[in-house]
């Protein structure tokens, strides 16, 4: 993690207003993505994975949502400081991202390559580049093509309903890359299909990282994904990064007591048997806990976990939110 | 190719419907208690020229056979005498039913025009002072009978502005008729007879306001809640992302997917605009075949009634075939689906 990052979020914190009760949703989140690397963030559902990628993408609903403080620097620049057409230009553009679900990302009721078509045009648009309909069409068929999408002539023709799930997948990738961004930032991409077509769908990202000089930031709660793909991991907990390292350093040495029943909660397909669990839930959002968040579900909390704790180092890189480090590592 | 099968299965269900109704409403049409022939020959005929007029009318043949009369007149265009009007039921509705399609085609278009646009407008102020307005008078024009409202507008319109005809399609004086489609704004066009033409339309405007104030309620308030449920789509936030503009994704993305449901309301109040314009009709002396299938109903007058069902069927079916194309038209998914099945 040398040089400035392409995306690097500092001290991020989000709240949610609902019914006139206010939830603390992100606290304090930092984290950085360096041009042409595979970063990824995990975390159980409901903790703030999603939250984070939509302040990055300045598509979160505000209200009900509110950014607290924090700065979201792409390429050097606050995004959260930036007028709201400039921010456009780079929404779609600069950095884009893939979305979770194909079944329901994609408009059915427009073909393939009309809304492709739109997506580039008001791009082009953004961006004050002139391409006409053959242009924008070629575009789309070469982008196609980078996917790994056999025909796209005939792709660009169709209707979502007419393709698979992976076909449709490999769809949203392409729409994504459209205006060849620098960062892209992907939602748990393929949980939503078999694993199969999950794993040539990340090979495929993977590969993009690697062939295009990509960023990737991946949302994930898949550990083998992060494990197999991922060069830098954040590990995420109730709206905080608990713990940072690189990926290989993270399955060595898992220092926070949640990134360790993190680990542990991976059916393995030898061996162990038992299927472990984390106990408890994650606290109310509304009214968490004053320190570590994780505290009341952790077997090592203390009084010492009343206070936040802070960001203490494991070795080069890997960094840990923890009072209890000694202890929690193997 | 597979828009081609989408039809020719709708073609084919449609005809069933068809059947199955003609044989639903001639059943009914027996088993009504009454004799139709002693209602139309009234109380004094004796029993002889009741027994002759329904031998005349086939009503002393078995229920088969006569169905087999009733079938063939059908599919001939031949739906037999009225007892009432004494003249053949085709030509009692080929008079007034362009009267009451004129006037349902402009309810519907009418609707349509003034609906969807504030379904869309309430959708997009969602929970504002914009959108509470449009539900209010979507619930009002829902819930408000339509003689109250023919009456009102009558009133207010004819008797106290002095502003707008009250009765009739046309002026008593006017000399036009429509002979070309029986539409008489269509044919008053079409002849580049402008007075006409002003002079239908002054005529049919209370009429479809008076028609059409529950309709626009309804497809407003379809339109609203179809194009909220689609706005938190998946596919509504990812074009978001990709930087589509609002507006794009308002009128583009959004409106098209949303606009499957009133397509399908409007389709299914066109039918029901059929049967029920017969309140507007008495207020406004509109001479249509709702009011004519009414009379006959209270008359017994079976070959009319039968007939203004029929015909009613054939345009409902026939509305359906034409709703379900453009739906098909517009989201893929039924007509692939719709082939398939």
């Amino acid at each position: 993690m040398t040089g400035e990052p392409l995306l690097s979020v500092r001290g991020l914190s989000v709240d949610f207003s609902t019914y006139g009760r206010r939830s603390q949703v992100l606290r304090d989140v930092s984290l950085d993505v360096p041009a042409h690397r595979h970063v990824a963030l995990v975390g159980e559902s409901g903790c703030g994975k999603s939250v984070t990628m939509r302040t990055i993408m300045g598509i979160l609903p505000t209200p009900p949502a509110r950014i607290v403080c924090g700065q979201i620097l792409f390429d050097g620049r606050d995004l959260l400081a930036m007028r709201p057409r400039e921010r456009e230009r780079l929404r779609g553009t600069a950095m884009s991202m893939v979305f979770q679900d194909p079944m329901t990302s994609l408009n059915p009721v427009f073909t393939i390559g009309d809304q492709m078509a739109t997506i580039l045009k008001y791009a082009d648009r953004r961006l004050g580049r002139v391409r006409g309909r053959r242009g924008r069409m070629a575009r789309i068929f070469e982008v196609l093509g980078q996917v790994r999408m056999p025909d796209p002539e005939r792709i660009a023709r169709s209707y979502p309903i007419m393709l698979s799930g992976g076909m449709r997948q490999r769809v949203l990738i392409a729409m994504a890359l459209l205006s060849e961004p620098r960062l892209l930032i992907a939602d748990e991409p393929g949980t939503a299909l078999d694993v199969t077509t999950q794993a040539q769908i990340l090979k495929l990202l993977k590969d993009l990282v690697e062939d295009r000089g990509l960023a990737l930031l991946m949302i994930t709660h898949n550990l083998g994904v992060v494990r197999e793909a991922a060069d830098y991991v954040y590990v995420m907990y109730a709206g905080s990064v608990v713990e940072h390292a690189p990926t290989a350093d993270l399955f060595a040495r898992p220092s926070h007591p949640y990134t360790h029943a993190l680990i542990d909660c991976v059916p393995k397909l030898s061996g162990d048997t038992a299927f472990r669990g984390i106990d408890g839930s994650l606290p109310d959002y509304t009214a968490p806990p004053a320190g570590c968040r994780f505290s009341p579900r952790c077997v090592l909390a203390t009084a010492l976990c009343d206070r936040p704790p802070s960001d203490r180092p494991v070795s080069e890189g890997h960094l840990a939110a923890c009072w209890h480090l000694a202890e929690a590592a193997p | 190719m597979e828009f081609f099968y989408f039809l020719i299965r709708r073609v084919f269900w449609s005809l069933l419907v068809l059947f199955g109704l003609s044989i639903v409403i001639f059943v009914i049409a027996r088993v009504m208690p009454g004799d139709p022939a002693r209602m139309a020959m009234g109380p004094r005929a004796s029993q002889e020229q009741v027994a002759d007029l329904k031998a005349k009318m086939g009503l002393d043949k078995p229920i088969l056979a006569q169905y087999g009369q009733f079938a063939v007149g059908l599919l001939h265009g031949d739906l037999g005498l009225s007892f009432l009007t004494k003249r053949p039921v085709n030509h009692d509705i080929a008079e007034t039913f362009a009267a009451t399609f004129e006037l349902v085609l402009a309810t519907i278009l009418v609707a349509f025009v003034v609906g969807v646009p504030l379904g869309v407008v309430a959708a997009a102020n969602k929970d504002g002072w914009v959108d509470n307005l449009v539900r209010f008078f979507a619930i009002l024009g829902a819930a408000t009978p339509s003689f109250l409202l023919a009456l009102l507008l009558q009133v207010l319109a004819g008797y106290v502005l002095h502003a707008l005809p009250t009765t009739g399609r046309v002026s008593p004086d006017s000399p036009f008729t429509a002979d070309i489609t029986g539409l008489l704004t269509l044919d008053t066009l079409l002849r580049g007879n402008l007075g006409g033409l002003s002079d239908a339309l002054r005529h049919l405007l209370l009429p479809t306001l008076a028609l059409s104030a529950a309709t626009i309620g309804q497809i407003a308030r379809i339109t609203r809640s179809s194009m909220i449920d689609v706005s938190t789509q998946d596919y509504i936030e990812a074009v978001r992302a990709f930087g589509v503009p609002d507006r794009v994704r308002m009128f583009k993305y959004m409106l098209r997917p949303a606009f499957v449901p009133p397509m399908t309301i409007m389709g299914l109040e066109f039918a029901s605009l059929l049967g029920n314009a017969f309140v507007v009709e008495l207020v406004f002396s509109w001479p249509g075949m709702a009011s004519y299938g009414v009379r006959s109903i209270l008359q017994k007058d079976l070959n009319a009634v039968m007939g203004v069902v029929m015909i009613s069927g054939v345009f409902f079916v026939v509305i359906n075939l034409m709703i379900d194309v453009l739906v098909g038209f517009i989201d893929p998914r039924v007509r692939i689906r719709g082939a398939r099945a």
